[in-house]
């Protein structure tokens, strides 16, 4: 047998040497991942007066249950560690702070509130942990990216939405006289700005504006209403949450006015509108956008994403499924776990925040048809497509085809 | 010396004991828990100074959030727009809540008890709309953001000296922030109610017509309350708003007003120490009904899920009531009423000491 | 002219929601001297077990006086286990108490009921009737038409029933009325019953138009609290015209002065100036207090 010479050992254990470091270097990680495990946090209201949304994170929550079912994500199990700020900002830092110093998160996923989620972003951005898929459509989320490259929002941006309304009103409507009824927050304002860009040198088309805080009583918006109809106004934006939409819809209809109206994506849900259809409102040609599909269109009862939709939220004992917020936490979970597939075994937070951030391109099974989530080198909104529609026969009906908005 | 060491009262021993820990608990926790403390102290020196109003000057007021809201704009808009050392602003947050606090109180000399405390409650359901109103100053709902201010260095040179560890953050020098400025407003706090203010005020809450028939300045002891607690409330606001780093018209909401009362309350009106204690109660009572019960393996799951998911509401309400039935003196009173039981039973048969005179009575309205 | 007319009477529609909660307001301070800062919350449980009822087959007209019966039977319930105790505590015990059940109940109805807003039946229709040009729904109509109803018949309990005196006279000078055989205690726990009642009443007539959900009272009690204050918050037929009164002036100042932003706070003012300018209101009696 041939002797190996000292130089040929020597090679040989160098190889050897190198072969055991470069073994471990493949499986980068850091905090919050384990061997089996993936964890993840966010803060969310489940409390006070914005608690309606908290069930965002159960149905997210419910999604990623089904996916650790199936085995979980490159064979780790996801834990959501879900935490109630009250929608109050002051309490968000500390409990952001908790998760990421003390529970030791991988990535934040899912934080609601645009006040909320302003507060701890310089702090997220600064500990390089990623803020993903932040529930709010509030453009700065998107539009900043640049200043704050580990934030990244995903549903279409308030003011891309507002958008799409504008350019529906000057090709259908362009010798409308709009009248606007917002309510005085960030949520609001951000659509009130993206209509009044989108109509740009035509913005004068707005006769009036009127504002609400959101501690005003149901009741009392037939002042503002009763003012924007008494301006002229033939068509009524409607900029607000749920409730109040429901109840503004009722009363335009109870003081007889019959306007073209345009109602929000947040509060277009059938089931809402059914309501105030119960309360007397003709909302017959109301005009919004979609782009999730909802539990309540009998359209998609043998959609398959519909059906993996039923089946997953089954599991979430406090989360009803005809609630339009629940199939957002499922589909938003469903992008979260796609961006944790692609990550593969480079699960680092740098990496993850590259894919979400500018390397996504995903069809997502309970978003409409066409509609794709996609993050480029240029273009962090993850959806900017949604698709026009009207209100009739006691349902909305889509008006093809879709609209790209891009919110520069 | 020794001797009056030892003739010291052992409430001054405990005093010591709390300052000695406090001192030195960023040394000891995480950089993340120094800042949950820095919270703590913040709501006590707001809650000291409601103190002063309902416990001392028998006023009720449901809305100091407002005055924490004062305060903390106040900082906020003079160092993101006008560069002013943060440092400067705190005094001055307080000395804009204290006026403000001071002009309010003169109308609220009308008010009976109950009514006042129903204006104040209205006052803290609007905040948040007020000020969103002037948007140019308080920049709207968008709020404003603030940067966590740097230790100075020398500051950071004796902190590395003395832990011989990482570097100090911003979140434990604004706990050595807090905890100074806390430390010396309770002091003058505990001065001001020591001596002639304290006794005037406790005569006026104890009977308003009496003590004017005395020749108090009734309504000069009260609007100085006033004054004071805003004053407190205005502090705490700046320190809040540093801490925090972000003030927007969310941050105030009418649950603060109620929590700053509540923590009063279950710490102890008319103690010194029960600001500290109803700060504690206040700031970790979600957390702990929401996170701890859950995660402790001996409570069974059927229960815990019950407090997770009731929320810390149902806990909040449902203890407050129970305090207010058996323990209206609060955590301190109740800590007191036992120590004081534990002493008559130990002293026993030997000492009748001497004739008690019948303990203040805490008495409101 | 119709724009100010409109606003006008959409204002007298709120106002009557603000009133029917203001007249529970009332009926507790007539019994035992104090606001109840919970009693929104209060209305709105029993609402949602009104909901419940209804939800599970009963017929509205079945489930409306079992709730009401069920609120009463709650009021005296919450009277004898968590006011009781605290009956000669300072005005502060009382007030943190009912935060308290404030407090509680929100929390309870959240967990029990969940957040999303839910339609709740009205006797009335949606139809409007015209009135000088401007609209009002039968709904807002039934609303006030109930508060009236309501109204009459506490006015007829307090005034001119011996319960309704002993009542009073329990709430005026407890020992006083001790003295002259009333049972301080059970007239305090059926002020607190029939404040309760009035309340589920005020919550099932106002939950079609404010949509039920746990934190739809909310707001609604300032309103409440500026009606009861502004009519003097002994008097129930204060906490109605100040409930219209209410009304009309928070639409007309948020469309014509401040801005529809500021409404609440234009409550706000009231409760203050009224409580500084003339604190017994408009319908109370001043008050002697004895040295």
């Amino acid at each position: 047998m041939t002797r190996l010479g000292p130089r040929s050992a020597a090679m040989v254990a160098c190889l050897i040497a190198l072969a055991a470091c470069g073994g471990s270097g493949g499986t980068a990680t850091d905090p919050g991942v384990t061997s089996n495990s993936i964890l993840l946090g966010v803060t969310i209201a489940q409390s006070g007066p914005a608690a309606a949304y908290g069930t965002i994170a159960n149905a997210a929550n419910a999604y990623f249950t089904y996916v650790n079912s199936q085995g979980g994500v490159n064979g780790r199990k996801i834990t959501y560690k879900i935490l109630d700020d009250g929608y109050n900002p002051a309490q968000t830092v500390p409990l952001t702070k908790q998760l990421v110093e003390a529970d030791q998160v991988f990535a934040m996923f899912g934080g609601l509130g645009t006040q909320s989620q302003t507060a701890v972003r310089d702090y997220l951005n600064a500990k390089k942990v990623p803020q993903l898929f932040v529930a709010t459509g509030a453009t700065t989320f998107m539009q900043d990216f640049s200043q704050h490259p580990y934030t990244i929002g995903w549903q279409p941006p308030y003011q891309g939405e507002a958008r799409i309304y504008a350019k529906d009103v000057l090709a259908n409507h362009p010798n409308a006289k709009i009248g606007v009824l917002y309510q005085n927050d960030d949520y609001g304002l951000d659509y009130l700005k993206g209509l009044t860009d989108g109509l740009g040198a035509n913005a004068s088309m707005i006769v009036d504006k009127e504002s609400y805080d959101v501690t005003a009583a149901v009741p009392t918006l037939a002042a503002q209403l009763t003012t924007l109809k008494a301006k002229g106004a033939d068509t009524l934006f409607i900029f607000a949450t749920p409730a109040f939409t429901i109840g503004s819809l009722a009363i335009v209809t109870a003081i007889h006015w019959a306007p073209l109206e345009y109602v929000n994506s947040v509060s277009d849900p059938a089931a809402y509108m059914q309501i105030a259809a119960s309360k007397g409102a003709k909302i017959d040609g109301a005009i919004s956008v979609g782009y999730i599909k909802d539990p309540t269109d009998p359209q998609w009862a043998n959609d398959a994403g519909m059906q993996l939709y039923q089946k997953v939220i089954a599991s979430c004992s406090t989360c009803k499924p005809s609630d339009g917020f629940n199939i957002y936490g499922v589909a938003v979970a469903y992008t979260m776990v796609d961006v944790l597939k692609q990550a593969g075994s480079n699960l680092t937070r740098a990496n993850v925040m590259s894919i979400a951030g500018s390397n996504l391109n995903e069809t997502n099974p309970f978003l409409l048809p066409g509609v794709t989530v996609t993050t480029t080198a240029t273009d962090h909104y993850p959806i900017t497509q949604e698709e026009v529609i009207k209100w009739s026969a006691n349902a909305w009906h889509l008006q093809p085809p879709l609209i790209d908005e891009q919110v520069s | 010396m020794v001797s009056r060491l030892r003739r010291a009262p052992a409430r001054y021993w405990l005093v010591g004991a709390v300052a000695l820990v406090l001192l030195g608990l960023p040394s000891a926790v995480t950089s993340f828990e120094s800042s949950e403390w820095t919270l703590v102290l913040i709501f006590a020196i707001a809650i000291m100074g409601l103190n002063v109003l309902v416990g001392y000057s028998g006023q009720i007021s449901l809305g100091h959030g407002a005055f924490m809201a004062l305060g903390a704009y106040t900082t906020a808009i003079l160092v993101s727009r006008y560069h002013v050392n943060y440092l400067l602003t705190i005094p001055i947050a307080g000395v804009i809540g204290g006026a403000v606090g001071f002009l309010l109180g003169i109308p609220a000399l009308r008010l009976s008890a109950l009514y006042l405390a129903l204006a104040t409650f209205a006052l803290a359901v609007v905040t948040p709309s007020l000020i969103k109103r002037p948007v140019e100053l308080t920049g709207g709902v968008q709020g404003i953001l603030m940067l966590p201010p740097d230790p100075p260095q020398f500051v950071k040179d004796a902190f590395a000296t003395v832990t011989n560890g990482p570097q100090m953050t911003s979140e434990q020098w604004l706990y050595y922030v807090t905890l100074v400025t806390g430390a010396v407003l309770f002091w003058v706090a505990w001065n001001m109610l020591r001596h002639r203010p304290g006794r005037a005020m406790r005569a006026i809450r104890d009977g308003e017509v009496p003590a004017a028939a005395s020749g108090i300045n009734v309504a000069g002891y009260k609007t100085l309350a006033f004054g004071m607690s805003a004053f407190y409330a205005g502090v705490a606001g700046s320190l809040y708003g540093l801490s925090t780093g972000y003030v927007s018209p969310d941050t105030f909401p009418v649950a603060l007003s109620f929590q700053l009362l509540v923590g009063a309350v279950v710490g102890g009106l008319a103690s010194i120490v029960g600001p500290l204690v109803g700060g504690a109660f206040v700031y970790w009572l979600p957390i702990v009904s929401s996170q701890t019960i859950s995660s402790q393996d001996w409570i069974p799951s059927q229960i815990s899920s019950v407090f997770v998911k009731a929320g810390p509401a149902v806990t909040y309400g449902a203890l407050l009531i129970l305090i207010m039935i058996f323990a209206p003196n609060g955590i301190v009173g109740l800590a007191t009423a036992a120590y004081k039981a534990l002493r008559s039973r130990l002293r026993g048969a030997n000492e009748q000491g001497t004739v008690q005179m019948p303990p203040d009575p805490h008495t409101v309205g | 002219m119709q724009e100010f007319l409109q606003l006008v009477v959409s204002g007298i529609a709120s106002g009557g929601i603000f009133a029917s909660l203001a007249l529970a307001l009332v009926l507790i301070y007539n019994a035992m001297g104090l606001v109840n800062f919970a009693q929104g919350e209060m209305a709105m449980f029993a609402t949602f077990i009104a909901y419940t009822l209804i939800e599970h087959g009963m017929s509205y007209w079945i489930a409306l006086p079992l709730t009401l019966a069920i609120a009463f039977v709650g009021g005296v319930a919450i009277q004898r286990l968590v006011i009781k105790p605290v009956e000669r505590a300072p005005v502060l015990t009382l007030v943190i108490i009912t935060l308290g059940l404030a407090t509680l109940f929100n929390g309870l109805a959240g967990f029990l009921f969940g957040y999303i807003p839910r339609s709740f039946p009205s006797p009335f229709s949606v139809q409007t009737v015209s009135i000088f040009g401007a609209f009002a729904s039968y709904q807002d109509l039934g609303v006030i038409g109930v508060s009236a109803v309501v109204l009459l018949l506490i006015y007829l309990l307090l005034q001119r029933t011996t319960i309704g005196l002993s009542m009073r006279a329990a709430a005026h000078n407890p020992d006083a009325s001790r003295l002259l055989g009333v049972r301080v205690s059970w007239m305090l726990a059926l002020g607190w019953g029939l404040a309760s009642l009035v309340g589920a009443l005020s919550g099932i007539m106002v939950a079609p138009v404010l949509l039920l959900e746990p934190n739809m009272m909310q707001t609604i009690i300032i309103y409440a609290f500026a009606a009861a204050v502004l009519g003097g918050i002994e008097s129930p037929l204060g906490a109605v015209v100040g409930g219209l009164i209410v009304g009309v002036t928070v639409n007309l100042a948020g469309a014509y002065l401040v801005g529809g932003d500021l409404q609440l706070a234009v409550a706000f003012l009231i409760i203050v100036v009224v409580l500084i300018v003339k604190p017994n209101g408009l319908f109370g009696r001043p008050s002697v207090r004895r040295v």
